[in-house]
């Protein structure tokens, strides 16, 4: 739902993004990158480690002021957030790290998505008694906790064993078509974002910028192995042609 | 804890011991400074001077507490603010603390106001630097977290800047106590006319060693106790978070 005459579309516009490194050269990371993405749908954007992703989010979300472009997120966004390392408070209980982040959240709503992500019982526990695997759950239900309508992920499941990787993503494409919220997946794993995505924009090149977008047509429940191997073959031949 | 007490009855005995050897006033037996001890009790003198010690040991502490922590906290983030304020710092910290009780009660008067200042200018120093440490080692990544969720100040402050400064703020506090009320003693010397420091330098002056440990000894056992009760276990309830190694 949102208010006549608003955007409906995310727009992410940078004309450039440079580093100074320690040495004084300038490095280019990003040059000519624009998206827009769609209100409820899941976007993915997929690289490989260095190419930018990170830095690419930091923008989206604020944290990175020094570039030239624009990124305009419809008014009243409420960004949900989960960094690639869970990012908790070490000295406040996983149900204080929830309430203080989402400070206007009801016990209840707090509890529900505690319990949907599977971490209802480890709610007094401090962030260092937990596994990884459960601090990325607490971190997601974090996210979740302040009823966002953006939620932008950098590489949610890396270093978790493949199972739960999977677990925890059916678990959250779950949360994600229940909140009808739009989402930013950053993830260098092509078959994770073709399961989870409905759009997949494909990064490359130094200085990087999007050198192909895809557009999933099935909706997640009814992905066949076909599908996602004809798409995986798409991309593939893509990435072989940028290498050329 | 046995073994310490022991230790402590142990440090008594040799006392007694050597004050009958001595059997002189300059080296009292202990009983007698505990008999000096009741009588300035009985009269009011050892609480009021105490308890006017201690106001002034806890007004400076704090002071010197609470701005140690927002200079450090500034100079730790800022590397102007760093550069700027470094050389005050290090003028501050090699400047002996009677010089600045003196030029304290010259410029200001000998007045509370005045001793309280410098107390607290001679432990603010040691502060700051403490918690520019602290204020160094915080983690980005938290305060990134932070400014995506939108907390506000009042939440970034306590439970995410001061619980990163707590290990520092302990030291500081630590270090801190037991520079504070030793340099009271000096201020209260030079220039009030009660409190602990006052009195024993009145013992001074007659040699009266009696009177002299009968106002030193209580003031002691308040500060160990400060410490070990209150700084210690404050110590402990901040770090609580940290797994407990078996």
């Amino acid at each position: 739902m949102s208010p006549v005459g608003a955007s409906r579309q995310l727009e992410i516009k940078i004309a450039r993004k440079a580093f100074r490194t320690a040495s004084g050269e300038v490095r280019e990371v990003l040059r000519d990158f624009s998206t827009s993405l769609a209100v409820g749908k899941v976007h993915a954007l997929v690289g490989p480690s260095g190419y930018g992703k990170t830095t690419l989010l930091r923008i989206v979300i604020g944290l990175d002021r020094d570039f030239e472009g624009a990124v305009a997120l419809p008014p009243g966004t409420k960004i949900g957030m989960v960094f690639q390392e869970p990012r908790l408070l070490p000295w406040r209980s996983v149900l204080d790290n929830l309430r203080l982040a989402a400070p206007q959240a009801s016990e209840a709503n707090l509890l529900r998505i505690a319990t949907d992500l599977g971490i209802a019982g480890h709610l007094r526990y401090f962030p260092g008694e937990l596994s990884l695997g459960l601090a990325r759950r607490v971190a997601l239900a974090r996210a979740f906790a302040v009823n966002p309508n953006f939620l932008v992920l950098d590489e949610p499941f890396v270093s978790l064993d493949e199972a739960l990787a999977m677990r925890l993503g059916d678990e959250l494409m779950a949360l994600v078509e229940h909140t009808e919220v739009t989402t930013l997946l950053v993830t260098h794993d092509i078959d994770e974002a073709i399961r989870l995505a409905d759009h997949i924009m494909l990064l490359g090149g130094r200085p990087a910028k999007i050198v192909a977008d895809f557009d999933i047509a099935l909706p997640r429940a009814a992905m066949t192995a076909d599908y996602a191997a004809k798409i995986k073959a798409e991309i593939g031949a893509v990435i072989a042609e940028a290498v050329a | 804890m046995l073994l310490r007490i022991l230790s402590l009855l142990l440090l008594i005995a040799i006392w007694q011991v050597a004050s009958m050897l001595a059997a002189s006033r300059l080296l009292p037996e202990p009983l007698a400074v505990v008999d000096v001890m009741l009588r300035e009790a009985r009269s009011g003198a050892l609480f009021f001077n105490l308890g006017t010690t201690l106001a002034r040991v806890a007004i400076s502490f704090a002071l010197a507490m609470f701005f140690g922590t927002v200079f450090g906290v500034l100079m730790g983030r800022s590397v102007t603010l760093d550069r700027l304020g470094d050389p005050w710092l290090v003028v501050l910290l090699n400047l002996p603390a009677l010089v600045i009780i003196v030029l304290a009660y010259i410029w200001i008067g000998l007045t509370d106001t005045a001793a309280i200042l410098a107390v607290a200018l001679n432990k603010l120093p040691n502060a700051t630097v403490t918690i520019r440490e602290g204020a160094r080692s915080l983690d980005a990544g938290l305060e990134e977290m932070a400014t995506v969720f939108a907390m506000p100040w009042q939440t970034r402050l306590r439970h995410v800047l001061l619980p990163q400064l707590a290990p520092y703020i302990a030291a500081a506090t630590r270090s801190g106590l037991s520079i504070v009320w030793k340099i009271v003693l000096v201020v209260e010397l030079l220039g009030r006319s009660n409190g602990v420091g006052f009195e024993i330098g009145t013992a001074f002056q007659v040699f009266n060693v009696a009177l002299l440990l009968a106002y030193a000894l209580p003031f002691v056992g308040i500060m160990l106790a400060i410490e070990s009760f209150i700084v210690q276990p404050f110590e402990q309830h901040v770090s609580r978070w940290r797994i407990k190694t078996a």
